[in-house]
């Protein structure tokens, strides 16, 4: 349960001012001078003591990653690159920051930079979010005027900010994708080794962190880490913005403590599941990459990375898509599928070929025109996928699968009954080998 | 040094080895689509996973992950990898499967059934049955050009071709648009690629997508007779293979020789074959009363004995580009029996003298020597019509290592960057008296490079002068910038035709009394020769020979057959072994193939048939005899692909300023790249792609 004092977004519904003046009232760039003369190592020491995990999904933490960064400079130049290319269906919290409280990533960037040794911070925004770069652009504007960033600002730590605005592709939002299409080239991730950390966006060290990650780090500093550590549980302290969507009586996106049971997120937050909590068929509790769990199984749930892995399932953004029983959950994860199979970027051959064969027997599924045993081989086709592409987009389009068999495999099973019961109905069609 | 454990096996390898090469070190056998050693790493195909101990618990791409991006393990011990576990072959059927699904298993109708990587791989590593019952994936043809023939819906999205069109060939033409199952392989606007090295995506193309046009349906891999041999379309010696079914040459691919061609070939050497069976020469003809006749060789012969007795020495003698180094040899001992000094296997006015040093008109740093210099200065030379391979290397060293680039001649897309320097007398005096700026990076540099052209040493228009004041000024930049080292010779010769540096080396020029092809035409004219030999020679004004008896000793009915009065029917080099030494002055011999058509004979046979006919018999019955004798005269041509240093001391001594001036052009004379010889002229497809490449020229412009 977060206390209203706690709140490191406080304007995350912009019913306050979004401009400098309103984020100067909110706390905004107080005392951010200090913490960058405090030097690179107090900086990331602080970030590690918060233990902040990085908020774009896989959750790795954040100040780890930072160290990652040369120590010294062999010449080249060193980036921050932020990734607000959010696309994970579900997920709509790096908007409302970008859209509302634009000047604690700023700030936020003004810090990371600083720990990295970096004076070039590139901002990569979702081609679909105009408004939200129109916003950002203008604090960021804002700032120059302030002389918050820029050459000989306030701050003493030179630090130049290139918004970029991306074309509208899912897979850019994967940090080596975002580096190529950053550069201008064609968005498909990267091989890794080399890490960004060694070699990223032309080639120099580069650390790419989500909006929320950046935007934590001025309040953990002027609060102090361990305040952030005092929150949540080990491994998993913080708050966390969370953003609920689907059958609730309130969908919202709210900022919450870390380790929240999800009966009180959604009671508190959302006004309950709509129809009563018998309702609730499934969650995908953290976007549409992760397993969806059952609804018995994710009442009593702990939303943190540690609480929703033991149900089988990832905090990844923290996108909870609440459904309920008037859910075809099929046809939710082949729409899914499709979303996967339309984003794959091409370029390696499980994901390229394997998003396109799953969204087709899950399309069979759908009606139920499919065999039995074609549910394993499904399952064998997403492990075929999982772990065995450049990227992660392989991964995420197999676990939506893989939650929805491990799960739901009754209801397939069902719906492919009823298709045979009705064969001999008007309008059914066998189905027909492609050989 | 690393260490790593391959399957169990611990062996050290070099600390830059991907786990694929240590792999292959340790005698594991790693499949695989996308890489290619000469092509940067994509890592897409995913089909050399691995298991790694000491990195990742996924599997991994061999050939993208780095020995050295393996930790150790917790005691120190090598990190481990393994080809043969669970997972692997897990990841490897899955990864077949994947491949599979979309593919249309057209094995039957394929031209790529029999040498097909994905057929091969299915094989080894792929399941029994498809569990795929969903529709497949369809994808149109692209229209690429007239060789390289698209079946896209076969494309397992590998980008060896686009990564080869850009790495290698320096085109931008072929990329891969779309994305996931949607994705292509295109020429964004379905235009012809406009690469002369395009044919090499067929060799690249792991599946069917890419075959070659001109073979299209006509052949199986595993009904050809394959013959390792040298081409000669230009004279870089590119090693090829010819496949050849009974007595026709089906197709060329090439063969890998590290200082010559790498892997690659021209599309000139791969396309041409379908010049080798028209317009050619089949049987012997005389001219009677105006009109070539076909004759017998015994009547024939008679004929140019006849012509012989009443020219007695009025008899002169001209080798083209594709002549060998025995016919040259023999014709050159036929000549001197008659007493004639007429002699030449040069363009006109060429100013390269084999009375000079040997390094005076070689390449002598080598092709491969390329990649080590750090400054190049290109004097009169398209190398990427003249020599495309060389041109490639250029490009290699550009990418690689940054080289300088500066350029005397055709201001052409040579795909790279060069600085431009001009195109007269006077931009090669600015660099020899040292006051261009390219001077000084040439003097900078460690390993300077001066690639000459044929067509600046033959000032057809300026004279002989000319040509020997350019070579005075290329050698004295070469010296100037310390370039004829003895470590270090880097005053390079680009020749244009396959027979000449072979003829140079033999002497095939003017002895005592004799004078030089541009000459010999000229008596021709003037009636001071009576008889005229040429020897496949086709390249000069056939108009211009006068009266005198022309007989001409070739496989093709081009220019000189034209003109012939005799026609002697001779052997193309897939027809005969020939020694050819190359521009760097490497000695290769070529490997009969096929047999020459009809009554077609090899050409030293001809020329020593016809010295019986003469009554000037020539000591040798048998290439074995004849090859001993040349070997005697010329022992540096019994060590086949090796280069015969050229002595760096006698091009310093060619080395001076020059006062005068000339006005003349650095122009190549090579203005079509795909009809420079009388097979590619007779070539249907040669022909094609002239056009194309005129066509594409116009439109640019």
């Amino acid at each position: 349960m977060l206390h209203d004092k706690d709140r490191i977004f406080t304007n995350l519904y912009g019913q306050g001012d979004a401009g400098l003046k309103g984020a100067l009232a909110r706390g905004s760039w107080s005392g951010t001078k200090g913490f960058v003369e405090q030097g690179r190592d107090w900086i990331t020491d602080q970030v590690k003591a918060s233990g902040l995990r990085g908020r774009g999904g896989a959750g790795f933490p954040t100040g780890l990653k930072w160290s990652f960064m040369p120590k010294q400079s062999d010449g080249r130049p060193h980036y921050l690159l932020v990734n607000a290319d959010e696309s994970e269906p579900g997920t709509c919290k790096d908007r409302e920051i970008l859209r509302h409280d634009p000047h604690i990533l700023i700030e936020g960037c003004v810090l990371a930079a600083r720990a990295m040794d970096a004076h070039l911070v590139f901002v990569y925004i979702r081609g679909e979010f105009i408004r939200e770069r129109l916003a950002f652009e203008r604090a960021v504007e804002e700032a120059y005027e302030a002389k918050l960033i820029g050459k000989n600002n306030v701050h003493g730590w030179d630090l130049d900010i290139i918004v970029h605005h991306g074309a509208g592709a899912y897979i850019c939002g994967e940090e080596t994708a975002l580096m190529e299409s950053l550069e201008g080239k064609k968005g498909q991730p990267r091989l890794k080794p080399p890490f960004p950390a060694g070699m990223g966006v032309y080639g120099n060290p580069t650390t790419v962190n989500n909006v929320e990650s950046i935007a934590a780090v001025p309040e953990i500093l002027r609060r102090g880490g361990a305040w952030f550590a005092g929150m949540g549980r080990e491994n998993n302290t913080g708050t966390k913005l969370f953003c609920i969507s689907g059958h609730v009586n309130n969908p919202a996106t709210v900022e919450e403590e870390m380790g929240i049971p999800f009966r009180e997120l959604i009671e508190k937050h959302c006004g309950g599941i709509r129809g009563g909590w018998d309702n609730l068929l499934a969650v995908i509790p953290g976007g549409s990459s992760v397993p969806c769990v059952p609804g018995a199984k994710i009442s009593d749930a702990i939303m943190d990375f540690d609480g929703l892995r033991e149900v089988g399932s990832s905090l990844g953004t923290a996108a909870v898509i609440v459904m309920d029983n008037s859910t075809d959950i099929i046809k939710a994860i082949w729409r899914l599928s499709v979303f996967y199979k339309h984003e794959s970027c091409g370029q390696c051959t499980p994901c390229r070929e394997g998003t396109g064969w799953m969204m087709r027997v899950m399309e069979r599924m759908v009606e139920g025109r499919a065999q039995k045993r074609e549910i394993d081989m499904l399952l064998d086709v997403t492990k075929q996928i999982e772990g065995h592409t450049i990227c992660a987009l392989g991964d995420a389009a197999a676990w939506p699968i893989q939650g929805l068999i491990k799960n739901f495999r009754p209801v397939i099973e069902a719906r492919i009954d009823a298709y045979s019961y009705n064969s001999d109905a008007e309008g059914a069609v066998p189905s027909i080998a492609a050989e | 040094m690393a260490q790593i454990k391959v399957d169990g096996e611990l062996i050290e390898v070099p600390d830059h080895f991907t786990l694929m090469q240590a792999a292959e070190a340790a005698g594991a056998e790693i499949p695989r689509f996308c890489y290619h050693e000469r092509l940067s790493v994509a890592g897409n195909c995913r089909m050399c996973l691995v298991e790694v101990k000491g990195g990742p618990p996924k599997p991994q791409a061999s050939c993208a992950l780095g020995v050295k991006d393996l930790r150790p393990g917790p005691d120190g011990e090598p990190p481990e990898m393994f080809t043969n576990t669970p997972m692997v072959k897990k990841a490897r059927e899955g990864v077949m499967e994947f491949l599979l699904i979309n593919h249309p298993l057209d094995c039957p109708i394929c031209d790529q059934g029999g040498e097909c990587d994905l057929q091969d791989q299915a094989m080894a590593y792929g399941i029994e049955a498809s569990r795929y019952t969903e529709s497949k994936r369809a994808v149109e043809n692209k229209y690429i050009g007239p060789l390289v023939k698209t079946i896209m819906t076969r494309c397992i999205h590998c980008t060896r071709c686009v990564r080869f069109t850009t790495e290698v060939a320096g085109i931008s033409e072929l990329g891969l648009v779309g994305r996931g199952e949607d994705a292509e392989i295109t020429t964004y606007l379905e235009r012809a690629m406009s690469s002369e090295l395009q044919g090499n995506v067929i060799d690249l193309c792991p599946v069917g997508a890419l075959t070659s046009r001109p073979y299209e349906f006509t052949a199986r891999p595993w009904e050809l007779t394959k013959t390792e041999t040298i081409d000669v379309m230009d004279a870089v010696g590119s090693n090829i293979r010819v496949d050849a079914r009974g007595r026709e040459v089906m197709r060329v691919l090439p063969r890998i020789n590290e200082d010559i061609n790498e892997e690659w070939i021209s599309d000139k050497t791969r396309f041409i074959w379908d010049g080798l069976k028209s317009q050619r020469l089949d049987r012997p003809y005389v001219r009677k009363k105006g009109r070539l006749e076909e004759a017998s060789w015994d009547e024939a012969f008679k004929t140019i004995a006849r012509a012989a007795r009443k020219a007695g020495n009025k008899v002169g003698a001209i080798a083209g580009d594709l002549a060998g180094v025995e016919e040259m040899f023999a014709l050159k001992q036929l000549i001197a029996s008659l007493g004639s000094g007429h002699m030449d296997c040069r363009p006109a006015m060429s100013a390269i003298d084999p009375g000079m040093d040997r390094a005076a008109y070689i390449f002598n740093p080598a092709i491969a020597g390329i990649e080590q210099a750090d400054a190049l200065l290109i004097i009169g030379a398209n190398p990427r019509r003249e020599a495309s391979l060389v041109n490639a290397r250029i490009r290699k060293s550009w990418r690689a290592n940054g080289l300088a680039i500066g350029l005397i001649g055709d201001r052409a897309d040579l795909t790279y960057d060069y600085q431009y320097l001009g195109d007269d007398f006077a931009a090669l005096q600015s660099i020899a008296d040292g006051s261009s700026r390219f001077a000084k990076k040439l003097k900078n540099a460690e390993r300077p490079l001066i690639i000459i052209g044929e067509g600046a040493l033959s000032q057809n228009a300026a004279g002989k002068q000319a040509g020997r004041d350019v070579m005075a000024l290329a050698s004295k930049i070469a010296q100037d910038c310390g370039a004829l080292s003895a470590e270090w010779n880097g005053f390079g010769v680009l020749h244009n035709g396959a027979g000449r540096v072979g003829g140079l080396d033999i002497g095939f020029v003017p002895q005592a009394g004799g004078v030089c092809s541009a000459d010999q035409i000229d008596l021709c004219a003037s009636g001071d020769i009576e008889l005229m030999f040429l020897l496949g020679a086709d390249e000069y004004d056939m108009s211009a020979l006068g009266e005198a008896m022309v007989v001409y000793i070739g496989s093709h009915g081009d220019a000189g057959a034209h003109r012939a009065d005799v026609i002697l029917p001779a052997a193309t080099y897939t027809e005969k072994s020939a020694t050819y030494v190359n521009t760097e002055g490497r000695v290769q011999i070529t490997t009969r193939a096929v047999f020459p058509p009809g009554e077609a004979k090899e050409d030293w046979a001809i020329i020593r048939a016809l010295s019986a006919h003469l009554k000037k018999t020539l000591p040798y019955n048998s290439l074995t005899e004849l090859r001993a004798a040349l070997y005697q005269q010329h022992p540096h041509l019994a060590r086949i692909d090796h280069i015969e240093p050229g002595s760096v001391e006698a091009l310093r001594a060619l080395a001076k300023p020059v006062k005068a001036t000339h006005k003349l052009s650095f122009a190549s004379p090579i203005e079509d790249f795909y009809l420079t010889n009388p097979i590619a002229r007779a070539s249907a497809v040669m022909g094609e792609c002239a056009q194309l490449a005129q066509g594409m020229l116009k439109a640019a412009e």
